[in-house]
């Protein structure tokens, strides 16, 4: 039982670490991507940054730190917010790769873009 | 009619930019900030403005005019709702503004609220400024701004205050042989653009005016500035071009906005365009900060920055006199 249990201790540890080798890069590159900005911060009526590049699927959000409130809308109507007041937040998950143009349906000079790959 | 910037020289420093040095500002940006400071009385005649310090015009003789005439006030951008640094108690100054309209020598007749009644468009927001302004136990009438219609496209808007209005909410009312129009101009934005008052209501303004005869007076009042104060923020109207040139024939037209938290004024022809001040907040200069965002002024300067606008029309003169005056 003991040299069963030593040889399995043996195999084991390179299995681990050939695990770990092998998982490690997709963990990082996980991590990359979690760590990605998906925040556009709507901030004296600019929308920062002003183009937003994200793979697809990704949720993107709008959190608005001005003293006024604004609405985030697609050109093409495809989604809109209600009125975010100081920092609210509103969120999107692009599921189809393009560009996104969207401005703020009460100031309409404040305009953005997101690109989805 | 010939289409010309007019104003009294004497008015002075009121030009901002004068690149042909011929005292008319190219722009159009006659900064009445200051005014509103100090108290002043533009007086339009035959599309001349003139220029007086409210002083002066106690002995000027007009006041013997004012009372056969009709006198109204315009308040605007009250916000509430509104709780930031500019203005941490917007009730107490929209009470204020209550509490110098009723201190006015002559009580106006009605009175004009040129939008964004409300920061947020909340029940509670319109119910406050209601019980406010219940307190001046006159008529009130109002267009909305873009606070006012953020959520519902203005269906509480136009159920409280323009039931009777047509499409998004504008209408036209007669006084003392004066014709008013309130226009909505805050409404279908598209991006990149500025106000916005659609073909329907630019039709229905057409339709409106139509039967009204030259010499009558004319006063239109929306919120979003009708002419082009500072389209990088967003101050002005796209399609109000059209809107104007159906009042070209009218001998005096009075055109009332809010939106921009300051007073400005600019006359064209027989059009005097002006903005009154906020009674909640100011706002910068066109292009002297980052955004046009809430402006914080020392606590005891933010009444002297915050006003009302008195308008007297004087009968048979053809004449609207324009006041402005501080809440402090």
């Amino acid at each position: 039982m003991k040299r069963f249990y030593v040889a399995g201790l043996v195999l084991a540890i390179p299995i681990t670490v050939a695990l770990v080798m092998l998982l490690a890069p997709t963990r990082a590159k996980s991590d990359e991507r979690r760590s990605q900005s998906t925040e556009i911060r709507v901030d004296n009526f600019t929308f920062a940054p002003a183009t937003l590049t994200v793979s697809q699927n990704r949720t993107v959000t709008w959190v608005n730190k001005d003293d006024i409130p604004h609405v985030i809308a697609s050109n093409d109507g495809l989604f809109k917010s209600q009125a975010l007041d100081t920092d609210d937040k509103f969120s999107f998950t692009f599921t189809k790769p393009g560009t996104y143009a969207y401005y703020c349906s009460i100031h309409p000079k404040m305009q953005g873009k997101v690109v989805v790959q | 009619m010939a289409r010309r910037n007019h104003f009294d020289r004497k008015a002075g420093g009121l030009i901002e930019r004068d690149h042909n040095h011929d005292g008319i500002d190219r722009r159009g940006f006659l900064k009445c900030m200051a005014w509103a400071g100090t108290g002043a009385l533009c007086v339009i005649e035959g599309g001349v403005l003139k220029s007086y310090a409210l002083g002066a015009e106690m002995n000027s003789g007009m006041k013997s005019h004012q009372s056969k005439g009709l006198s109204f006030v315009q308040i605007s951008d009250s916000h509430m709702g509104f709780n930031k640094p500019a203005n941490p108690d917007v009730v107490a100054t929209l009470e204020a503004a209550v509490a110098k309209i009723k201190a006015l020598p002559h009580p106006p007749e009605f009175v004009l609220h040129t939008g964004d009644i409300t920061h947020l468009a909340k029940p509670q927001e319109f119910d406050m400024v209601d019980q406010i302004l219940t307190k001046l136990n006159t008529e009130v009438f109002f267009v909305p701004g873009e606070h006012d219609i953020l959520n519902d496209d203005g269906a509480t808007f136009r159920e409280r205050y323009a039931k009777k209005a047509k499409g998004q909410g504008w209408y036209s009312f007669d006084k003392n042989g004066v014709h008013f129009v309130g226009l909505v101009n805050v409404m279908n934005l598209k991006a990149g653009g500025l106000g916005s008052l659609g073909h329907e209501q630019i039709e229905w303004l057409e339709d409106d005016l139509h039967h009204l005869k030259s010499s009558t007076p004319i006063v239109v009042f929306a919120h979003i500035p009708l002419w082009t104060v500072y389209p990088e923020w967003g101050w002005g109207t796209d399609d109000s071009a059209q809107a104007l040139s159906y009042l070209e024939r009218f001998g005096s037209v009075t055109v009332l906005n809010g939106h921009i938290h300051q007073t400005m004024q600019k006359v064209e022809g027989h059009v005097t365009f002006h903005t009154a001040c906020s009674t909640a907040f100011p706002q910068p200069a066109p292009g002297k900060a980052d955004s046009p965002g809430p402006m914080k002024v020392p606590d005891d300067q933010l009444r002297k920055v915050l006003g009302i606008t008195s308008v007297d029309f004087l009968q048979g003169r053809h004449a609207l006199a324009i006041t402005d005056s501080s809440l402090g």
